[in-house]
């Protein structure tokens, strides 16, 4: 089934390839996925594509992005090629439990460790959508805001498969949980990845995701994760991005506490063409604590866009804000934060901040801030700064004997480390520094050149 | 302590606001309603030129195609722009000579708002302009002024007189198109003050405007063109009040400022319109669209406002900094009580090199009110190392007032250095005990923390008004234990 751009409106190209595909949509998943599809549809029709006007994408406007003509999979491909030839991670060493996705699909052939505890689930959102509905029926699509973003609403209308992670009561999983998602296709594809996270009480995890793409057409992710945690759990969401420049990846982060939960979200914007993270995290009972972190490194004419949403509903919550950006080259960024203090929530600590550096005169930055706050005993900050790098460090540098290209590269990674420090696994903070650092010294790029250039993916070609 | 800060803020919103009254002047009105043929019954009372008709013509047509903003964090009741009088004004001789021809009921309310309109009141070192329900009834000082070149008069007269300077800088700020409110108050102002200050010339006295709605029904409409030429200083202040009344009433005005090289212009507003009762009826609605033009190479535009009063406030003076090496500042006290709203902030555009700008934002929230500050800083691709700073602090009272912050920073010049810091926060009990640990009461204790907490910006106010606003924030906040 194919997206071709015509002349009729936008949105009827979605709902009329929904209303073609519904049966082949339903097929993989169970009832009650299929039963939200209805609802979710009207709310995109009824919204439409954001274009700028909408306040909360006024500097990313996704009508472009969305004219352009997609294939989307509908039906679970067989992945033809070895994956360990065709990918290869350095996280890797990382001990992790790793599983694939393939465009946005569970991957088949994963295995899973035998020495998982009893209880916990990992694997196919589609497959236990099935075999277990009452997980499904109690969270799926409880956390998801589809009236707020009509992305999200598509996205639930178009679910089919993605990942879920089910961790019982009182169950910690030491290791991270590594989800690699690869985009790789003959054809432009268009995926809708759907993933669901339950952590039931005093139950631990932490999940990475990483994200890239091996073949060079173009991409479109539009993924949602719906998370939820609950009394004394701890969770933590790594998300790294690293795909080539035709990608657009939109993806939304739902997460649910509830008492006394710790939960974290830092997306890692490494590389890709346009990304907007969505990150709505709703802290529904008193002391939750919430860190919502993000690292953005953007040259050529790359757009990164973050919006988050704080929302203490309750008393005596914390959250911590940060979100750095680096911009080379004439790329674009944004950033929308938005802590929300709801009537009574007193005794809530929130802070937030953006910073970011901009290396050239045609890299942009637009930053929004913002205070909602609706109770008097609170303590809320926020701050946003813009600036370039410090020309007195540069000389104390340079007087040292370090390179102008050296100085310049360790005063970048300093101002990152900030935000990679904030990384709650050690194994893991240790590797994405090594990473960042790759980034700056422009040896990550070059591994997108030879996906760019269309050579033959093999054994030598290593990304991350 | 629950019950202490009830009785407290209780007492608070029962201040009663003291420029409540109104006064028996009769007064000049057309019908209600709007439509061309008011616009140009306006035009044909003031006497204007045909230029000037055609301006607010086309500004109303233009305005006939425009839709109520809503992006504001205000939630303000449908205006049915039919039933506002657009033209009110107190009648009086055709021509004022000395103060003795001034209405006596007329000199009586501003003796009562303490305004010195008589010339003997010299030594207050004020020109004033008073402008009752949209028209000016009195420029002081004039002759002192125009012995220096400087002409501070009515909107009105200016129109007569110096054609030239209001043609070719009327709507060189705020274009008619600029916004829903901004296009309407170009279709029907009725008056307001002109300022030019010639090349080289600091004016020696602060000039002001005195804005004081006093017919019932009646929207004001009244706009400020201020022309500093180069190396010219000035400073000009603006005060307002309404009566206490049932229905709401609209102002929406202008005010524009032009800086020349070198020139510099301060622009300080003690707003205080009626804010309607502590049950949130009544009040003014208070659109405004007030921007400088920091036009010449090292000028400098200072925007200082303390907004007590409205019962809705719309309101973002605004800095363009064209010229290189210009600055724009901007302080604000933005208080609210009971059911009051407030969205107000600025916009710093930095268009020209080395242009710095500073922004200092301390808002009040009590009773059920909500308060945002909304504030936007671009930098142009081409203003190579702007600078700017932005402070915005809230102070809540109570459980049921909200504080908003909405910054919106967008920047696309590498050079540029921007930094935005927001605080909220209560009066701590900590802050409290320390001073009565010293001796002061609980009350002085709150006014002694607020007036800490708003000093950046009541520096910035010239002598008088610095007062007027303390004094201000003593009616409506002293006392409030938070």
């Amino acid at each position: 089934m194919s997206i071709t751009g015509t002349e009729i409106k936008l949105e009827q190209k979605y709902t009329s390839l929904f209303n073609d595909s519904k049966t082949s949509l339903d097929k993989v998943v169970s009832e009650n996925v299929s039963s939200q599809r209805d609802k979710a549809i009207q709310l995109f029709e009824e919204k439409g594509i954001p274009n700028k006007k909408v306040e909360h994408y006024k500097y990313t406007n996704m009508v472009p992005l969305f004219e352009e003509s997609y294939n989307v999979d509908f039906e679970h491909e067989v992945f033809k090629k070895n994956l360990s030839e065709v990918f290869n991670c350095n996280v890797h060493d990382l001990e992790a439990t790793t599983i694939y996705l393939i465009n946005g699909w569970y991957y088949r052939k994963n295995q899973l460790p035998e020495t998982l505890p009893e209880g916990v689930l990992i694997g196919s959102f589609a497959e236990f959508s099935k075999s277990h509905p009452e997980l499904f029926e109690k969270h799926y699509n409880q956390y998801a805001k589809n009236d707020e973003d009509s992305l999200v609403a598509l996205n639930t209308a178009f679910a089919q498969d993605g990942f879920f992670i089910y961790i019982p009561k009182g169950v910690v999983i030491e290791k991270p949980i590594q989800i690699v998602n690869i985009m790789h296709s003959e054809q432009d594809l268009m995926a809708f990845p759907r993933n669901l996270v339950v952590i039931e009480e005093n139950a631990q995890a932490k999940i990475l995701l990483c994200e890239h793409t091996l073949s060079e057409n173009k991409f479109l992710l539009n993924g949602v994760t719906e998370a939820y945690v609950d009394k004394n759990a701890v969770f933590d969401i790594y998300n790294i991005q690293n795909q080539h420049n035709l990608t657009t990846n939109v993806s939304s982060v739902f997460v649910k506490q509830k008492q006394h939960s710790s939960a974290l979200t830092h997306n890692l914007t490494l590389h890709t063409g346009v990304t907007r993270n969505n990150i709505y995290i709703d802290m529904d009972d008193e002391h939750c604590e919430s860190h919502v972190y993000g690292l953005f490194i953007s040259d050529k004419n790359q757009h990164v866009d973050n919006f988050s949403f704080i929302d203490h509903a309750k008393p005596n919550c914390y959250s911590e804000e940060l979100f750095k950006g680096v911009l080379d080259d004439a790329a674009t960024a944004a950033f929308a934060g938005k802590i929300m203090v709801r009537p009574d929530a007193q005794k809530t600590n929130a802070f937030q901040r953006n910073d970011n550096l901009l290396l050239t005169e045609n890299a942009k930055i637009n930053t929004k801030p913002m205070l909602e706050i609706y109770a008097d005993d609170v303590k809320c900050s926020h701050g946003a700064t813009v600036g370039q790098l410090d020309e007195k460090a540069m000389f104390y540098l340079r007087s040292r004997g370090i390179s102008k290209e050296e100085s310049r590269i360790l005063l970048m990674y300093a101002f990152a480390y900030e935000a990679v420090e904030k990384i709650r696994v050690p194994a893991l903070r240790e590797q994405i520094r090594d990473l960042v650092e790759h980034v700056f010294r422009g040896e990550l790029n070059k591994c997108h050149s030879c996906a760019l250039c269309g050579q033959e993916s093999n054994g030598g070609y290593s990304c991350m | 302590m629950a019950e202490d800060q009830d009785k407290i803020l209780e007492e608070v919103t029962g201040n009663e606001y003291k420029y409540g009254f109104t006064t028996d002047i009769e007064t000049e009105t057309i019908p209600k309603g709007l439509n061309e043929d008011v616009v140009r019954l306006i035009s044909k009372k003031k006497n204007e030129p045909e230029w000037m008709l055609e301006f607010r013509l086309k500004a109303f047509r233009h305005w006939q195609g425009m839709k109520s903003p809503d992006w504001a964090k205000l939630n303000i009741p449908e205006i049915d722009f039919q039933d506002i009088i657009y033209y009110a004004a107190p009648k009086q001789k055709p021509k004022l000579d000395s103060m003795d021809e001034v209405d006596p009921e007329l000199k009586a309310t501003f003796d009562k708002l303490g305004i010195p309109l008589e010339e003997q009141k010299v030594l207050s070192g004020v020109a004033v302009d008073a402008v009752m329900d949209s028209v000016s009834v009195k420029t002081t000082f004039k002759e002192t002024l125009a012995e220096k070149g400087i002409i501070f008069c009515s909107f009105s007269e200016a129109v007569h007189e110096y054609p030239d300077l209001i043609k070719k800088y009327m709507g060189s700020v705020v274009p008619y198109t600029d916004n829903y409110f901004a296009a309407l108050n170009c279709a029907v102002f009725s008056d307001g003050s002109f300022v030019y200050i010639p090349k080289g010339v600091r004016c020696p006295i602060e000039l002001s405007t005195y804005f004081r709605i006093n017919a019932v029904n009646t929207g004001q409409f009244e706009r400020t063109l201020i022309v500093a030429d180069d190396d010219s200083y000035v400073s000009y202040l603006e005060g307002c009040t309404a009566p206490q009344r049932d229905e709401n009433q609209l102002h929406a005005a202008i005010v524009e400022i032009v800086a020349m090289e070198r020139a510099e212009v301060k622009y300080s507003t003690v707003q205080n319109w009626y804010p309607g009762d502590k049950n949130g009826v009544g009040g003014i609605y208070n659109f405004v669209t007030k921007r400088g033009l920091c036009k010449g190479d090292y000028s400098k535009i200072m925007w200082t406002q303390v907004e007590t009063g409205s019962a809705i406030t719309w309101k973002y003076p605004s800095c363009i900094l064209m010229g290189d090496h210009s600055a724009g500042e901007f302080y604000s006290v933005a208080v609210t009580n009971n059911h009051q709203q407030a969205d107000t902030g600025t916009k710093m555009i930095h268009i020209g090199k080395h242009t710095r700008s500073l922004i200092v934002s301390k808002g009040v929230s009590a009773g059920k009110s909500q308060n945002s500050y909304r504030g936007l800083v671009r930098v142009n691709k081409k203003a190579e190392n702007a600078r700017n700073f932005s402070q915005c602090d809230s102070l809540l009272m109570g459980d049921k007032c909200g504080a908003h912050t909405f910054p919106y920073l967008e920047i696309n010049n590498n050079t540029a250095v921007v930094e935005h810091e927001a605080t909220t926060s209560k009066i701590g009990d900590d802050q409290i005990f320390y001073c009565n640990t010293r001796g002061l009461s609980t009350e002085d204790a709150v006014g002694l923390i607020v007036n800490g907490y708003v000093k950046e910006v009541i520096n910035q106010l010239p002598m008088e008004f610095a007062v007027e606003a303390q004094k201000l924030l003593q009616i409506s906040l002293e006392g409030s234990v938070g």
